[in-house]
């Protein structure tokens, strides 16, 4: 496959950035988005040019590190996956592929596609845990948990922080990830002792990060590698509505 | 800060106010569709006018229409507050972008549909709360009336006869398109506003979520902005003798 690229260049977060043009030839139809990357960047330090910084760990869809805006989709454009488990055959011979960095005041760029998203982690650090250290895993069946409300907890526990939700919305809101991070918890016997403290916090840190409202406009969810739904965020307006009128917290 | 400042100055807070008062102007759109139906009795317009006379008359009625103007008011000036601050979250914009890939283009534009129906609301109530409360008042440069409004008579009961201002209003093409224009921006904004008022205020269920949906998209997205729409058509086709 012959592949044309738009790709974001910026040196670094205070340098002002640009879309560079480059050309890939032979790319195999069966290499990952990553993959053909690692071949450009390859055929830059040839050529002695700066390669492409972006972000990847995993490389097996976990990790949720691969940011990429591809073709004005986070991701690129199957659904329920992440940049290093896209390949290239869902692409055709002779496209041209624009790649940007994730847009968000609350992610800003820290050089070409890499952004900062140490603003997810100061979501978690206000309240996305249970304080109380408990010692090991309990036994089996210790806390009886029914099957539905596990598999609810399970399903907000699959989020990987990728920040697809953000970049796919509109707004830069970080409603589906924090959704997430209080639904785990708020959903489980050890997690709802804390729970109203726990969706005020996060909450208050979602909007000091910058990050936009909801306008329930569902792109986080069809974007999100991990198709977390949009019942959270629904739970994440009950929990912090709830909190807001009932609890003890200032 | 005390913890209702700290609600409302919050995102979700913020919401909770769009959704509330958007929920609210939605209930009064069934009650004022309601009331209107009556310009479709062929009776001169006396049952419209009756109706008329409650609504202004009656204390209660009266008391729910402050509360209503303020709903307006307040809705729309924190849809501008939200938008603003969700413009702001973005302050650089993708060179590349598939919004239609992953969510409905109402969903986005809700700001845009609302401002066309926040000029409408203007507009509307220039010619009828207006001409109502402060009559005479003058409309394509043809003054309705001499003094005040025409009055007339039912039962020895002189009252406003309201219904001669709306079928003069809606004797002109361009504000009959007008008003058909607006209700087409009523339905996109309420296909998506209806239901995402309910998850706003965390109202999602399996067993409700579907009647919602269904509510949303075909009565508050097709029903009630069709007959909206319907009224000014019919009284236009009917002032021209065109189909009556
Ligand atoms: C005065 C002009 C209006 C403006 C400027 C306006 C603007 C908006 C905007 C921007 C939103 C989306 C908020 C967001 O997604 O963050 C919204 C939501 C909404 N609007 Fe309006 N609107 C107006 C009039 C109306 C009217 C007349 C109704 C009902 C009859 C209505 C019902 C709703 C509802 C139910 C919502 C959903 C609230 C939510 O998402 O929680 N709006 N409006
Ligand atoms: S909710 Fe989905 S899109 Fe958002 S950070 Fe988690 S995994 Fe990524
Ligand atoms: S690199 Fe870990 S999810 Fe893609």
């Amino acid at each position: 496959m012959n592949i044309a690229l738009k790709v974001w260049r910026q040196k670094n977060s205070q340098t002002p950035g640009k879309m560079v043009d480059y050309k890939l030839s032979d790319v195999s139809p069966d290499m990952s988005f990553l993959e053909m990357f690692d071949v450009l960047n390859e055929e830059l330090s040839h050529k002695g040019e700066e390669p492409v910084a972006f972000d990847h760990d995993c490389r097996e869809g976990i990790c949720g590190m691969c940011s990429m805006y591809i073709n004005g989709r986070p991701h690129g454009p199957e659904t329920g996956t992440t940049t290093c488990q896209l390949h290239m055959r869902s692409f055709n011979d002779g496209d041209t592929i624009v790649v940007e960095p994730w847009r968000a005041r609350a992610f800003p760029v820290i050089k070409d596609l890499v952004v900062d998203r140490e603003a997810f982690d100061r979501i978690i650090q206000a309240g996305g845990y249970v304080s109380v250290n408990t010692g090991s895993a309990p036994d089996a069946n210790d806390i009886l948990i029914p099957r539905e409300i596990a598999d609810e907890a399970m399903d907000a526990a699959q989020c990987i922080g990728c920040g697809a939700c953000v970049a796919a919305c509109k707004n830069a809101s970080a409603m589906l990830f924090t959704a997430a991070k209080i639904s785990q918890l708020a959903v489980l016997p050890q997690g709802h002792a804390e729970h109203q403290l726990r969706a005020e916090r996060m909450v208050a840190q979602m909007d000091a990060e910058g990050f936009g409202a909801c306008s329930f406009t569902g792109a986080c969810s069809v974007e999100c590698p991990k198709s977390i739904s949009l019942d959270h965020i629904a739970r994440l307006n009950r929990e912090y509505l709830g909190a807001k009128l009932a609890s003890n917290n200032a | 800060m005390s913890w209702v400042t700290t609600t409302l100055s919050s995102s979700l807070g913020r919401k909770v106010v769009m959704s509330l008062t958007g929920l609210f102007l939605c209930s009064f759109l069934i009650v004022h569709l309601v009331g209107n139906l009556q310009l479709f009795k062929g009776d001169e317009g006396q049952s419209f006018n009756e109706y008329s006379y409650f609504m202004t008359h009656n204390p209660v009625i009266k008391t729910i229409s402050y509360l209503l103007y303020t709903s307006i008011i307040v809705h729309a000036v924190m849809a501008l507050v939200l938008t603003r601050h969700n413009q702001a979250s973005r302050p650089v914009k993708y060179a590349y972008q598939k919004p239609e890939a992953n969510s409905h283009w109402t969903s986005r534009n809700m700001g845009i549909l609302g401002t066309i129906i926040l000029i409408f609301i203007v507009i509307h109530m220039r010619t009828f709360w207006y001409t109502m409360h402060f009559g005479p008042v003058v409309l394509n440069g043809e003054t309705v009336t001499a003094g005040s409004i025409p009055e007339v008579t039912y039962d020895g009961e002189p009252i406003k006869n309201l219904y001669a201002v709306t079928t003069f209003a809606f004797s002109y093409l361009w504000y009959v398109v007008l008003y058909v224009v607006s209700m087409v921006a009523l339905s996109f904004h309420l296909v998506h506003g209806f239901q995402s008022g309910f998850q706003t205020l965390g109202l999602r269920h399996k067993k409700y979520s579907p009647l919602i949906e269904f509510l949303g998209t075909y009565g508050f997205g097709v029903v009630i902005p069709a007959l909206f729409a319907a009224m000014p058509v019919f009284i236009y086709l009917k002032v021209h003798h065109i189909l009556f």
